[in-house]
């Protein structure tokens, strides 16, 4: 057996995939002009597809805070911070999120998926509980994986489904120690942009003393009066034992990090694996966080803007009768019957200047495929409508809208 | 007659009747005030009795299989799920979660990973329900 055939049928869908045009898993971004345009296959394409929910990786004064950076301390960090030390911007960061989340500690991974990846096992082992939603992200299923606790997944956004589970473990008769339950949730979900019912969900876990993990990747900034995100939204911040989040969207960078207020979470820097095995952020990567950290307290009008923007898309798709995802959110789930339909629309839009994504199964829940649109801050209401309008038109063509005079008919 | 109960259980758009049997399997008229409703599958497990025969467990993961079946071969005690059905990795631990609501147990997920057969996932959720 080759080593490779064990990926034969993945590899089939792929070379039909390829053969029958652009690729939508190998896209190349010939330049990136902004946070919202790039070349792509020679043409300027507007880009709703890349998680820049502020729209900072080309903030000036980010771009700058990094350039000053490589200047005053180089490149890379060439080492783990173990074994090659803390630089002063790193602890500078690490104080800075917790000050904002008002934590008492907080570590900084280099991505966000090593985030999830070394502080779930590190927090719940052999004899313990993890529970997490059914539509967590790879990086909370690869967490799942490196741990001996007992994962058990519940419905997603449904507290009473985790009720249910939480009840069935503290009923269990064997197990002479009080088990540590942890629970796993995400404050929007990446693929159809809902949020967690969190108030409900913490109301559960209080009533189990079980303990919470919320991901805030793609809520830090777009949710919450001072943009920390679910948990600030809906007020319980306090019992959110450890939050999760990125520098990877809001922040226009590349990183993760954890905060907590228990007195021992330190000890995770000599136990997490993902965090003492693999090298830290350089400084230009921290020195920006920092920066758009600034930036995020500082212009809360850029939340406004993004939501003013999901509602432009989400209202205007909605209007054309496409099924979306089942709340306004900066990622907006366009659902399609099936994968070589999502593909083929895909195809379309990007031949129409619009790059967007396609998530197809086992990437999204419930076998769904979908195009999936994030918005930017900076998108313009031009950009937006006129998007509509192309997806509309190929919504149309492809038979999967009523044509437009039935639907004038009908008063829309 | 002890363990005959006679459960609905509502999901979305879908209205599954289960009546459970006597320890052999066999199944008994069901009673109108034996019925539970209830719309999230948490309160009508409930009201099930602790023993729920094997066959019961089988006809019912047979039930959630029948849509990923192949061809006309049967679905039964033996098949491998997640080969000898259309059914991906996914699918298959998200109708684990409807059985673990029906049957009022909790399957971790690395014990699902060491399930294969119908069978196997039969004696796992009856061993937990004995717990
Ligand atoms: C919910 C969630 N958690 C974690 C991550 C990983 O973030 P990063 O890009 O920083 O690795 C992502 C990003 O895809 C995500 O959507």
């Amino acid at each position: 057996m080759g080593l490779f055939d064990r990926h034969a049928g993945l590899l089939e869908a792929y070379r039909t995939v390829r053969t029958t045009g652009q690729d939508p898993f190998h896209i190349r971004m010939e330049r990136v002009l902004s946070p919202t345009e790039a070349i792509i296959d020679g043409k300027k394409t507007l880009l709703v597809g890349t998680n820049n929910y502020f729209g900072l990786t080309f903030d000036p004064s980010c771009m700058d805070a990094a350039i000053e950076a490589i200047r005053a301390e180089g490149t890379g960090t060439t080492g783990s911070r173990i074994a090659n030390g803390s630089y002063n911007e790193h602890m500078a960061l690490e104080h800075e999120i917790a000050e904002f989340y008002g934590k008492k500690h907080c570590m900084v991974f280099t991505t966000g998926y090593q985030a999830n990846l070394g502080v779930i096992p590190g927090l719940v082992g052999q004899g313990d509980f993890l529970l997490i939603d059914a539509d967590s992200h790879a990086s909370i299923y690869d967490a799942c994986k490196m741990t001996q606790a007992e994962v058990i997944r519940f419905k997603h956004n449904d507290p009473s489904s985790l009720d249910a589970r939480l009840r069935r473990i503290s009923e269990r008769k064997e197990g002479d120690r009080e088990a540590n339950r942890l629970v796993v949730l995400e404050g929007i979900y990446s693929m159809l942009g809902d949020s967690a019912p969190l108030k409900e969900f913490v109301e559960v876990c209080k009533r189990y003393g079980a303990y919470v993990l919320i991901d805030e990747a793609h809520s830090l900034g777009a949710l919450g009066e001072h943009g920390r995100g679910l948990c600030e939204a809906a007020g319980v911040l306090d019992d959110c034992h450890f939050i999760v989040g990125t520098f990877s969207k809001t922040l226009g960078a590349i990183g993760g990090y954890c905060v907590s207020d228990d007195p021992d979470f330190d000890i995770l820097r000599v136990t997490v694996r993902s965090y003492m095995f693999t090298a830290s952020s350089p400084p230009s990567i921290v020195a920006s966080v920092r920066q758009a950290l600034r930036v995020v307290k500082a212009r809360p009008e850029l939340r406004k803007q993004l939501w003013d923007n999901v509602a432009t898309l989400y209202d205007g798709l909605a209007g054309q009768g496409f099924k979306l995802g089942p709340e306004h959110g900066p990622v907006v789930g366009v659902h399609l019957p099936d994968r070589e339909t999502a593909i083929a629309f895909w195809r379309a839009m990007l031949d129409a200047g619009i790059y967007v994504n396609v998530a197809t199964p086992p990437a999204t829940p419930n076998g769904v495929s979908l195009l999936r649109c994030s918005l930017c801050a900076v998108h313009t209401r031009a950009q937006l409508e006129h998007m509509v309008e192309v997806m509309a038109g190929i919504g149309r063509q492809m038979g999967l809208l009523p044509p437009a005079k039935a639907r004038a008919a009908s008063g829309r | 007659m002890k363990y005959c109960v006679t459960n609905c259980h509502f999901t979305k758009n879908r209205r599954f009747c289960h009546n459970i049997g006597t320890p052999d399997g066999e199944m008994r008229l069901r009673t109108a005030h034996q019925l539970t409703v209830d719309n999230d599958g948490v309160l009508d497990t409930i009201a099930l009795g602790r023993v729920v025969s094997r066959a019961t467990i089988v006809r019912e993961i047979c039930h959630h299989l029948a849509p990923y079946q192949v061809g006309e071969k049967p679905i039964n005690g033996a098949t491998v799920i997640a080969k000898d059905l259309t059914i991906d990795s996914l699918a298959i631990m998200d109708m684990v979660m409807e059985l673990e609501d029906r049957f009022d147990v909790s399957i971790p997920m690395n014990v699902i990973a060491e399930i294969h057969t119908v069978d196997q996932l039969a004696d796992t959720i009856q061993d937990l329900r004995a717990r």
